[in-house]
């Protein structure tokens, strides 16, 4: 986990097939026009890499799922911060 | 999810990291942590709370709600090698149970260390008998295995 700077511009989350797109988009400056199939969510099957800003313990850092790779992972989604369950 | 933070001891036992994630800004999550979460448990929220703002992350796990803009409750068991093993997706007003996770991360734990040989049947925990299924057992669960053993 790297540390981040804190700014005004909001990091976003963002999947790493995304962000790989994005990047050779960049490089090659094509236009990809061929719809890339989004990796279905089924257990047994590999979880879909990420990156995203997150806070831990004082700091603004940038979470990469593939980073927890050898490890076991409990990735818990929740509707909102302050709400009551 | 202070509820995972009291038993953030027991993940770690396990070897097991903990992600959060949800809508909210990092900057939310910082306040949330100090204003609350960090009161019901006596410390700081010891994992990485994630922002997905925009819901991106939820849309690759299929728990993004387009029209609330939230993520739902969604709890993912991922092995070592990148695996999905288990997946728990709930409605917002019906919170988890952390027990129940950390009895099924044991039981994925426990069949992975037998190489898959050993299978665990329902209600498992520590200690209980698993089932080691080959052709000799087919058909004959019922010797080994009674469904009151589960509780």
């Amino acid at each position: 986990m790297e540390e981040k700077k804190v700014s005004c511009t909001r990091p976003v989350s963002v999947a790493a097939q995304d962000q790989e797109r994005a990047e050779s988009q960049q490089a090659s400056d094509e236009k990809v026009t061929k719809e890339v199939r989004r990796m279905s969510i089924m257990v047994g099957r590999k979880a879909p890499d990420f990156q995203a800003p997150a806070y831990h313990k004082g700091e603004f850092v940038t979470v990469k799922l593939s980073d927890y790779l050898g490890k076991w992972v409990t990735l818990c989604f929740y509707p909102g911060d302050f709400t009551f369950v | 999810m202070s509820a995972v933070a009291d038993n953030y001891e027991e993940f770690q036992k396990l070897g097991v990291e903990v992600l959060s994630v949800s809508v909210d800004s990092q900057f939310v999550h910082k306040v949330w942590n100090d204003q609350e979460l960090s009161k019901m448990t006596g410390c700081d929220i010891p994992f990485p709370m994630i922002s997905d703002g925009g819901g991106n992350l939820g849309k690759l796990y299929c728990v993004y709600d387009e029209a609330a803009g939230i993520d739902v409750r969604g709890r993912f068991i991922i092995d070592p090698d990148g695996v999905i093993q288990a997946m728990e997706v709930l409605t917002p007003p019906v919170g988890r149970r952390v027990t129940e996770t950390l009895r099924q991360i044991r039981a994925f734990q426990h069949v992975r260390a037998t190489a898959g040989g050993e299978a665990t049947p329902s209600g498992w925990d520590r200690g209980k008998k698993t089932l080691t299924p080959g052709p000799d057992l087919v058909g004959k669960v019922w010797k080994v295995w009674s469904p009151k053993d589960e509780l």
